[in-house]
């Protein structure tokens, strides 16, 4: 059984790209086969997050276009090897990706036996946003908390529960979760910064994980690693625990409360 | 919420945001899945009601919901004190 999650968020900026790509790499560690498919046509860069920007030679467009095959456009990870990337295509021509061509890659990923397929969807609610959520089983909407994140996070639950396939087929539904990230435990204890706790009071929905504001995230872009593979790093944590959650675990969140001197590095050796 | 904030006089701006957060995603949620010209319908009486009282944009709530299987469009306007015409 493939599983298609679909990470979305409405609003541009706040880390749907460090999320898939962290999400992917942390299933591909726990041995799963996955595929990340970047949806951001005309705006690739999950391939840059991911390290492997000078090996794409196909997108996603040259595969739904006949251009290639699917096989040729798959980039797979040097550092995990169930891990795949395809890559968005550079093409202004937004028309490029269609349903029935996305449908025709999804259904080529799910007969080769991947059991998951992440898809990095584009800000906003256009044509991109809705095709990455489309065919989703599952969606992980990242937020900020944040007023105008929060908000239109809300617009994005709204799609997820009408213009999906699965709503329209009625079977259940898009399974969703909501994703925290960029939080700052220190503002939220000064009453700068809506609490974990309200956002899911104001979105009434599930927490997956709660990823701290790092400069790791930062650094990770940087040198083409995923943050999730810095060991050493609290984001790293934190979305590897996200993962477990997503695969059944029953984690509690951590790193909601800032750190405090001696003792971090006590139990971090940092 | 931190101790700090249970010690401030004034609201934090995180409560702020909450407060009004959660206002208009409940505004955007009824909104969901109702008709297109309920917005204009919303800005043409608050146009109307204008005439006779200096309402605020947000004294105007329209709302439709579900009565009995019918479908009721909910109307209120909150006036302003001592204003009344
Ligand atoms: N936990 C974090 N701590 C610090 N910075 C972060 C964190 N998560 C993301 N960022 C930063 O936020 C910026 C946006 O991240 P990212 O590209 O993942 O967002 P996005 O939602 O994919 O954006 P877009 O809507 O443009 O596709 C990047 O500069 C990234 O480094
Ligand atoms: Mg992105």
């Amino acid at each position: 059984m493939t599983e298609i999650i679909v990470v979305t968020s409405g609003k541009g900026g706040v880390g749907k790209t460090t999320t898939s790509a962290s999400v992917a790499c942390g299933l591909a560690r726990r041995g799963k086969r996955v595929a990340v498919i970047d949806f951001d046509i005309g705006l690739r860069n999950l391939d840059l997050i991911m390290g492997c920007e000078r090996r794409v030679v196909y997108d996603f467009v040259n595969v739904i276009q006949g251009d290639c095959t699917l096989k040729q456009a798959l980039i797979r990870d040097k550092r995990l090897e169930t891990l795949h990337v395809l890559a968005a295509s550079q093409t202004r021509d937004k028309d490029a990706l269609t349903a029935e061509g996305v449908r025709r890659v999804l259904d080529e990923l799910i007969a080769d036996g991947f059991d998951y397929i992440v898809c990095d969807s584009p800000a906003g609610i256009e044509k991109g946003a809705h095709l990455a959520m489309y065919y989703a089983d599952r969606a992980v909407v990242v937020v900020n908390p944040e007023v105008s994140s929060v908000r239109d996070s809300d617009r994005i639950l709204g799609l997820l529960a009408s213009k999906t396939q699965r709503a329209e087929q009625g079977n259940g539904g898009v399974k969703e979760h909501l994703l925290l990230t960029r939080y700052n435990p220190r503002r939220v204890a000064s009453g700068e910064m809506m609490s974990v706790d309200d956002v899911k009071e104001i979105l009434g929905l599930d927490v997956i994980g709660v990823v701290p504001e790092s400069p790791d995230v930062l650094a990770a872009s940087n040198s083409g690693v995923p943050v999730i593979l810095n060991d050493e790093s609290d984001a790293s944590l934190a979305y590897d625990d996200a993962v477990a959650r997503l695969l059944g675990e029953n984690l509690p969140l951590r790193f909601l409360e800032e750190p405090k001197r001696g003792f971090f590095a006590r139990m971090f050796g940092g | 919420m931190g101790l700090l904030a249970l010690f401030r006089r004034t609201p934090s701006s995180a409560s702020v945001a909450k407060e009004r957060l959660r206002i208009i995603v409940a505004q955007e949620r009824s909104a969901r899945g109702s008709p297109d010209y309920l917005p204009l319908l919303r800005r043409e009486l608050l146009q109307v009601i204008h005439k006779y009282v200096n309402v605020d944009p947000d004294a105007v709530q329209i709302n439709l919901g579900q009565e009995e299987g019918h479908e009721v469009l909910e109307l209120s306007v909150a006036l302003p004190e001592k204003t009344r015409a």
